[in-house]
């Protein structure tokens, strides 16, 4: 068997035999890195119990980045303004909170369906355009609602920041604590809620679609796959993930900065991505994990110069590890198995 | 004070110029080789810091550390292209556009290291300085000098691309590179040399841009939405295009500041944006 679970460039071994359908269900089977992963996640208060903070930060992140993976990885839509939905989320929750409503899951679903909303209405634009048209649209749309963020002061507090939000207690038991924990706790259900909502959805058949697209996208035209519908229906999914990411985000800091909307952010979660490796849904948080850590190391020692290293990084992954983190390894799994069967 | 129409189109012609001399090289590469360089405004900015360093630090005459950030700026180039870029041709732009942003953050965070973070100080000769006025408009002699480089390069490209033979050799390869092939023309070679000329300018730009628009390490990111506008609006490889996109771009951005700087640069972005709707390929691109 391919060694990573929702998602394999068809190895010979998985040839079409009996129904799809049963093809698709013995392919979506968890298995087990998949549960220890997530248990090593679980497991994060009692092995770091001092860095809740910056874990909860990876755990966002690294949703933000699964919501790209589904639209590039998988769609194979390249964006370059993916933190427009991420901000969209991000101050739809903190309005939400400040004007009242401070019940955090009903607020997160909010944000989230308003930034899905958003990515609804963009994606008859997006699906019309490609190439450089395609770069310039998604990042000019990021770049017209950071410029209304920063200069909509009466609204969004401009450079300032969305200061004054208070939330209630998480279903009126928990309320955001000094260390973390129940932002840590928060954070990692949404996370692995997104997780399975996407999980699901790349092991569907839309999801099989998606992946043939990207592939051929004429050989699927051919077949009378409708490409722009469902072009459009992965960047809503998408827009709408990134927008839970980012209201998370806020709901757990309790403050929005208007960098939620800047380029830096899209860069970034570009970044964790190609890391981790993209088409692997792991490779979301795995590259969000790494890239944090390594950035909070060499932000500490090299405070004016650590961009340097991180765009080193990213030149050495491009040339050398198109697969990312989690690609590596699966290359490296497969060669094992394959060495062990001889 | 309300600034008239006449400083507001002045003003903005010498910045559109100034975009296009450092744009007109990414949009002829990209319509080239189809390689999206996010890093075009690194080889600007590096420009920009040869110049300065030369009057700076060795006293060399402004007007003659342009050519010197030309060629400087061109042989970087052409190292970066032989190393880095020429593996990445066949890969998709997504590859072309992670690379080029890693440079992106490698040359601002070398440039904070090299020059520190602050503005470079420029120290413009006297005949460059100055303003006159003339029919009611205030013409600054650095902005004419600005526009008039404009013109010199526009027309020194427009004389290369259509009069001479490598400027032919040009134009096959943008229209069928492998028919030009085909018919013994080394591409490669071409888009190389191309390539150290559109940077070059580009270098040029950032050198002749300083007095206008500054030069810190941020110089790549601020404006690499300008120069990408340029390429995507006026359509990739299409000289014409380039310039009229880079004055539109300019007087827009300029007008907009003067009479309703409340909104910023959001118009200039939405109408990139629905611009790119109506003509996706651009103003002036083909397909």
């Amino acid at each position: 068997m391919v060694s990573l679970p929702a998602e394999s460039p068809p190895a010979s071994d998985t040839a079409p035999r009996g129904r799809p359908v049963t093809r698709l269900e013995r392919r979506s089977r968890w298995r087990w890195h998949e549960i220890l992963f997530w248990l090593a996640a679980a497991s994060c208060p009692l092995v770091v119990p001092d860095d809740l903070v910056l874990v909860s930060q990876v755990l966002i992140a690294g949703l933000f980045a699964l919501s790209l993976d589904l639209l590039l990885g998988y769609g194979g839509i390249v964006s370059l303004g993916h933190a427009a939905f991420f901000g969209v989320g991000a101050y739809a929750a903190g309005l939400l909170a400040r004007h009242g409503w401070g019940e955090p899951v009903s607020g997160l679903l909010l944000s989230g369906a308003l930034a899905g909303l958003l990515g609804f209405a963009l994606s008859f634009i997006i699906v019309r355009v490609r190439g450089i048209a395609l770069l310039m649209v998604t990042l000019g749309v990021s770049l017209v609602l950071h410029e209304a963020a920063v200069k909509g002061y009466a609204v969004t507090g401009g450079d300032d920041g969305l200061q004054g939000i208070v939330l209630d207690p998480l279903f009126g038991l928990f309320s955001m604590d000094m260390w973390g924990r129940t932002a840590f706790g928060y954070s990692l259900a949404v996370a692995f809620a997104g997780f399975l909502l996407a999980r699901r959805l790349v092991s569907s058949p839309f999801g099989l679609a998606l992946q043939g697209m990207r592939e051929n996208s004429r050989r699927m035209a051919a077949i009378g796959a409708p490409l722009r519908r469902h072009s459009a229906l992965i960047y809503t999914v998408s827009a709408a993930l990134a927008g839970v990411a980012g209201a998370l985000l806020t709901q757990t800091t309790e403050f929005v900065s208007v960098e939620v909307l800047g380029f830096q952010r899209s860069a970034e979660v570009l970044i964790m991505l190609i890391l981790g490796g993209a088409g692997h849904l792991y490779g979301a948080f795995v590259g969000a994990a790494v890239f944090m850590i390594v950035r909070d190391q060499l932000a500490a020692a090299n405070p004016e110069y650590w961009f340097f290293w991180l765009g080193l990084m990213l030149v050495l992954v491009v040339l050398f590890a198109r697969g990312g983190i989690i690609g590596g390894i699966a290359t490296i799994a497969a060669r094992f198995r394959k060495g062990g069967s001889r | 004070m309300m600034v008239s129409l006449g400083n507001v189109l002045f003003n903005g012609l010498a910045y559109g110029m100034l975009l296009f001399v450092i744009s007109v090289g990414l949009s002829v590469t990209m319509g080239l080789m189809g390689f999206a360089n996010l890093a075009h405004g690194a080889f600007a900015m590096l420009g920009g810091y040869v110049a300065t360093t030369l009057m700076n630090k060795a006293g060399v005459p402004f007007l003659l550390t342009l050519p010197i950030a030309f060629v400087a700026v061109a042989a970087a180039s052409f190292v970066l292209e032989r190393g880095l870029y020429r593996r990445l041709y066949r890969a998709g732009e997504l590859d072309q556009v992670l690379l080029t942003i890693g440079l992106v953050f490698m040359a601002v965070a070398g440039a904070t290291y090299v020059w520190g973070p602050g503005q470079q100080p420029v120290r413009m000769p006297d005949y460059l300085t100055g303003q006159w006025t003339v029919a009611g408009i205030d013409v600054g002699v650095y902005r004419l000098f600005l526009i008039l480089v404009g013109i010199a390069v526009t027309a020194a490209l427009v004389l290369g691309i259509e009069r001479t033979r490598f400027g032919a050799m040009i134009r096959a390869a943008v229209d069928n590179p492998r028919m030009a092939q085909g018919c013994g023309i080394n591409v490669n070679r071409v888009f190389s040399l191309t390539f150290m000329a559109g940077s070059g300018l580009a270098g040029l730009g950032g050198a002749v841009g300083i007095n206008l628009i500054g030069l810190d390490p941020g110089f790549p990111i601020k404006f690499m939405v300008y120069f990408l506008i340029v390429v995507a609006v006026g359509g990739l490889g299409s000289i014409k295009g380039s310039l009229i996109a880079a004055l539109l771009l300019g007087v827009f951005d300029v007008g907009g500041k003067y009479y309703v700087p409340e909104v910023g640069a959001f118009i200039i972005y939405a109408v990139m944006v629905s611009l790119l709707l109506w003509r996706p390929a651009g103003l002036f691109g083909r397909r």
